[in-house]
């Protein structure tokens, strides 16, 4: 971590380490597909089980990388570390794309299962609540005029967020239970069997890989967009003291 | 300090209830809303009563949203914020004092009106009393999680729509659990107690947590 | 034959346009920045010892 902590260190460093992570993400959600395929059907979900295996892994990328955007912040107000900022700021959209991919793969999935395109189904629910963070996050981010000054405002939302999440889940499945309306179909099914697991598993891995890529690309983009926009106005504030 | 909280509370009321405070703007508002729903689900008594309680709650919700502006921003423009922050008060408490003032001048006033509202939306006489007492427990996190979104946005000089995007997300669990309460007083199956203790302690664990995130966040804009 | 076939083939396609988008959008801004400092660069503008 100390490797890493200086901007310009980490610019070296993620450099060589690109093409790689490309790469074993590339790689690892290639075998993840190609075993999700070759996978029996499930003897309830008939072939639409394969929805699960781009499912599952998104609704796992999306709170893992709001967790990552909660570490980060708290880097962002105990130490102020400028990469701490970077990071979150990059992990913001992917994660919001994440948490789409999600919805939209369970809406899909629910479809042929429930009937309906949307059920207020707990998961559901807490996910596109989720979903609602995340686009208030990059909302206060876009609002500032200064990106600089944007950086502890939203670290202090999305704290308040994180500590907000496990209460939305709870009272998100408490009303689910109360208004349950008879059996619903659960996404989680029947225990898992092993011949899904498998698949499952290295989608999941190969997702939280393509998630690690993304996110230190955006973080380099990121790096380099501060670099330019300092050098600018610096070279504006040169023109202006010419003048 | 007791005497300094007591001043700036009396300050606090006395500013958002004369003219041009804005007390009464939350249940014009309130109103409003509830005025609206009848034209969109038609004038049918029987479903008005049945989600009467729902629209109360959503209604108050956003009537506690509107006025939220005016928690910080006004102090901010004139500079009596920064002063605030330099007396021997911690900012914290100073937040806290602001936003309980705040709730007695703008929510308080939806708690009286509502059973009222109620009326006129066919909610049964046992069930105003139930939407009275959550509206009053469940209010003040609705203020207080609401003064962080101010706090947050003070300096922004586009901040107002901002506030409900940040801010409704972090509500759904009040939401929840105070019509929850509500229909678990008229229809059960759980005793009311059941949500209402949980209002109560999501109203107390924002009555400590949210000044901290919001004098925070005030600092920031101050710098 | 294949149940829901439509389905499966939706969500694996949005799956895929959603994660390619990505991927496209992260390497594009890369390419656009990296371009922005060496149109600084030639112009001679330096960075500061310490950047932000």
């Amino acid at each position: 971590m100390i490797e890493l902590a200086n901007p310009t260190r980490f610019m070296a460093l993620s450099e060589r380490l690109m093409p790689w992570l490309w790469a074993v993400a590339a790689l690892t959600c290639a075998i993840g597909l190609f075993l999700a395929f070759r996978a029996p059907a499930d003897y309830q979900q008939g072939q639409t089980v394969l929805i699960m295996y781009i499912h599952v892994p998104a609704a796992w990328l999306s709170m893992m990388c709001y967790s990552i955007i909660a570490i980060s912040s708290v880097g962002t107000l105990v130490w102020r570390h400028p990469l701490a900022d970077v990071s979150a700021k990059a992990a913001a959209p992917i994660g919001a794309a994440f948490t789409f991919l999600a919805l939209v793969t369970g809406s899909l999935w629910g479809k042929p299962m429930w009937g309906t395109w949307w059920v207020w189904d707990a998961r559901l629910t807490s996910v596109l609540i989720l979903f609602l963070m995340y686009l208030g996050l990059i909302a206060l981010w876009r609002a500032f005029d200064d990106p600089s000054r944007a950086a502890r405002p939203v670290a202090i939302l999305a704290l308040v967020g994180f500590v907000n999440v496990p209460i939305i889940k709870f009272s998100v499945d408490w009303w689910n239970t109360l208004h349950q309306p008879a059996s619903v179909f659960r996404l989680d099914g029947p225990t898992i069997d092993n011949a899904m697991l498998w698949p499952l598993l290295a989608m999941g891995i190969g997702y939280t890989l393509l998630f690690f890529a993304l996110h230190v690309a955006a973080m380099r983009n990121e790096i380099m967009r501060r670099r330019v926009r300092a050098m600018r106005v610096k070279a504006a504030g040169a023109l202006v003291a010419a003048e | 300090m007791m005497g300094a909280v007591a001043s700036l509370f009396r300050r606090e009321i006395r500013l958002s209830l004369r003219v041009g405070g804005g007390a009464m703007m939350g249940a014009v508002f309130f109103l409003i809303v509830v005025t609206i729903m009848p034209f969109a689900v038609g004038p049918d008594l029987n479903l008005l009563g049945r989600i009467g309680p729902a629209i109360l709650w959503t209604g108050a919700l956003l009537a506690t949203l509107i006025g939220l502006d005016r928690l910080f921003q006004a102090d901010h423009e004139d500079g009596s914020l920064d002063l605030l922050t330099m007396t021997e008060t911690p900012l914290v408490v100073i937040v806290a004092v602001k936003a309980v003032a705040h709730w007695v001048t703008t929510g308080l006033p939806l708690v009286i009106v509502a059973p009222l509202l109620g009326l006129m939306l066919n909610v049964e006489p046992g069930a105003l009393s139930a939407v009275a007492a959550t509206l009053l427990v469940g209010t003040p996190a609705l203020t207080f999680l609401g003064a962080i979104g101010a706090a947050l946005t003070v300096a922004l000089r586009r901040g107002g729509l901002l506030v409900p995007v940040m801010v409704l997300p972090l509500t759904v669990p009040v939401l929840i659990f105070g019509v929850g309460a509500t229909d678990a007083a008229i229809t059960g199956p759980v005793p009311m107690s059941t949500p209402l203790l949980i209002l109560a302690g999501l109203t107390l664990l924002s009555l400590v947590l949210a000044p901290i995130a919001a004098a925070a966040a005030l600092r920031l804009a101050l710098e | 034959m294949i149940s829901h076939l439509g389905f499966i083939v939706a969500a694996y396609s949005v799956t895929a346009a959603v994660l390619l988008g990505l991927v496209v959008w992260v390497i594009a801004d890369g390419r656009t920045q990296k371009a922005a400092l060496a149109e600084l660069d030639r112009r001679g503008v330096r960075r500061s010892a310490a950047p932000r």
